[in-house]
């Protein structure tokens, strides 16, 4: 085992040896804070419940970052091969991320209505960014003399995208899908906040008005697992991949 | 085949190319010999299209052409593999790139073996070493079906067992691939075992301060007396040249060292 997975496993363990002890030792009431046993013991003992929410959350994150990528994947390539347009473009990406997706969520509700929708959309809006950010990043790092190289080899634009450019930024488009995947979450649970019928964010909302503080964590539990997942499901990717680093 | 003339480049206040007059014969090893930093590889640059010309005149095959872009093939010193494609791939793009298929592969896997990196064609160019990429990058240089080969100091980047072999290939392929040869390099004893003609240069502007033609038989060995005497020849040409071109910078007259 790795050293950083030793440091990695020993700190989370410290820190819920930490937590449970607290909870047990100042009997602190489970609707303030759980103890890390009992949040794990909800979790799985209310799985039943928390199943469909999740499928729910987890389908409007994949959809999420499908719609992102068919967002990301040609607008950093167009503002990459035209950087009028990238430069024309850059202060309205800039300010889709400055508006804070509380504020989205509620139009995007009334517009798109209380179903997947609207949260699909909140995702792709945060998942985007960082995608289409670090691809053309990736894009921009192609060493000149390679882009030389394949001008004097008299290949076209596409055969350069596909060859030369895509490959090039492929480390880079992979660190921002995690980055993106990681993120992906936020926008799924904030859209399920302001109205849903399902889904964890939904699930939080109505254990919280119940004063169910571990259903809360529990989801929370659930979220985090599911984050997990994507990230190393996109780890996974990148090494099949990139096998050349 | 090709005949430069009057080809002239500056950047900003300082000239790097003017009035450059150069004929390359057909099917000849022709070595541009020169200090570091005294603009052959703007030349070639200018040559490729890579930069645009001020001035002059590029005819190729009695036809004036605006740069020899896609009718040359060019191999530098960095030998240029995309990491992810095997170094049969990165052989092959030449052929990739221009659609055409024609016993590409074929060729080039005969090309491997006789280079010495058959059994090698399916490794990342990571996982081999600086002189077999470099074998690579030569045998993609040689699936360009141009007559004309560019090379720009390919061989500075590699040890000394590694390029008294690929010299001895590149002459070799030479004369039996037909091949016309433009090397740039500032290793005057490689510029004398290799070329069939070698044109020392000046410091800038550019220009060729002397011609020798060898037509001593190929390959030939470095401690030839007549090729060290051309060698120490062509040294103190270049040491001087040097001089000219450090008082000319220092008396700010737009030189570089």
């Amino acid at each position: 085992m790795k050293w950083s997975t030793v440091i990695s496993l020993t700190l989370v363990v410290a820190v819920l040896a930490v937590w449970e002890f607290a909870c047990r030792f100042f009997a602190i009431p489970d609707f303030i804070l759980p103890a890390p046993i009992q949040i794990v013991t909800v979790a799985v003992v209310q799985s039943p419940i928390f199943l469909p929410h999740a499928a729910v959350t987890a389908l409007e994150i994949i959809l999420g970052i499908v719609l992102s990528l068919l967002i990301a994947l040609p607008l950093a390539t167009i503002m990459f091969v035209r950087p009028s347009i990238g430069q024309a473009l850059s202060p309205f990406l800039v300010v889709s991320q400055a508006i804070p997706v509380f504020a989205l969520a509620p139009l995007l509700v009334i517009w798109l209505g209380y179903g997947i929708a609207s949260k699909v959309l909140m995702a792709a809006i945060i998942i985007f960014f960082p995608i289409t950010v670090s691809l053309l990043e990736g894009y921009k790092d192609c060493g000149a003399e390679y882009v030389m190289f394949f001008r004097l080899m008299g290949a076209g634009f596409w055969d350069t995208l596909r060859v030369l450019y895509w490959p090039w930024a492929l480390p880079f488009f992979f660190a921002g899908l995690k980055v993106g995947v990681t993120v992906a979450t936020i926008g799924a649970v904030i859209g399920e906040w302001v109205g849903a019928q399902m889904g964890l964010g939904y699930l939080m909302i109505q254990a919280n008005a119940r004063l169910k503080v571990d259903m809360v964590f529990a989801a929370i539990l659930w979220l985090s697992i599911m984050g997990l997942s994507l990230w190393a499901f996109v780890g996974f990717l990148e090494k099949k991949f990139i096998t050349w680093k | 085949m090709l005949d430069v003339s009057n080809l002239t480049k500056s950047f900003g206040d300082l000239t790097v190319l003017e009035g450059f007059d150069l004929t390359v014969k057909k099917g000849k090893f022709t070595t541009l010999v020169g200090a570091s930093g005294c603009g052959k590889s703007t030349f070639f640059d200018v040559l490729t299209g890579v930069v645009p010309r001020d001035a002059g005149e590029i005819v190729w095959k009695g036809k004036e052409v605006p740069n020899l872009g896609k009718k040359a093939a060019y191999m530098q010193q960095k030998d240029l593999l995309l990491p992810w494609l095997s170094l049969i791939d990165n052989a092959l793009l030449p052929a990739r790139i221009s659609k055409r298929d024609n016993g590409a592969r074929g060729k080039a896997l005969s090309l491997f073996s006789r280079l010495g990196i058959d059994g090698f064609e399916d490794y990342l160019p990571r996982q081999v070493s600086g002189g077999m990429r470099q074998r690579c990058a030569l045998v993609r240089t040689l699936m360009f079906e141009h007559d004309l080969v560019l090379l720009d100091e390919p061989l500075s980047a590699v040890d000394a067992i590694t390029r008294r072999s690929l010299q001895s290939l590149l002459v070799l392929f030479q004369s039996e691939f037909n091949k016309t040869i433009l090397m740039i390099t500032h290793d005057v004893e490689e510029a004398l075992l290799l070329a069939d003609e070698v044109l020392v240069l000046s410091a800038f502007p550019m220009n060729v301060c002397e011609t020798f033609v060898l037509d001593s038989p190929k390959p030939r060995r470095g401690d030839n007396p007549a090729i060290l005497k051309t060698k120490e020849h062509i040294l103190q040409v270049l040491e001087s040249e040097h001089v000219n071109g450090a008082l000319s910078f220092e008396a700010g007259e737009g030189g570089l060292v």
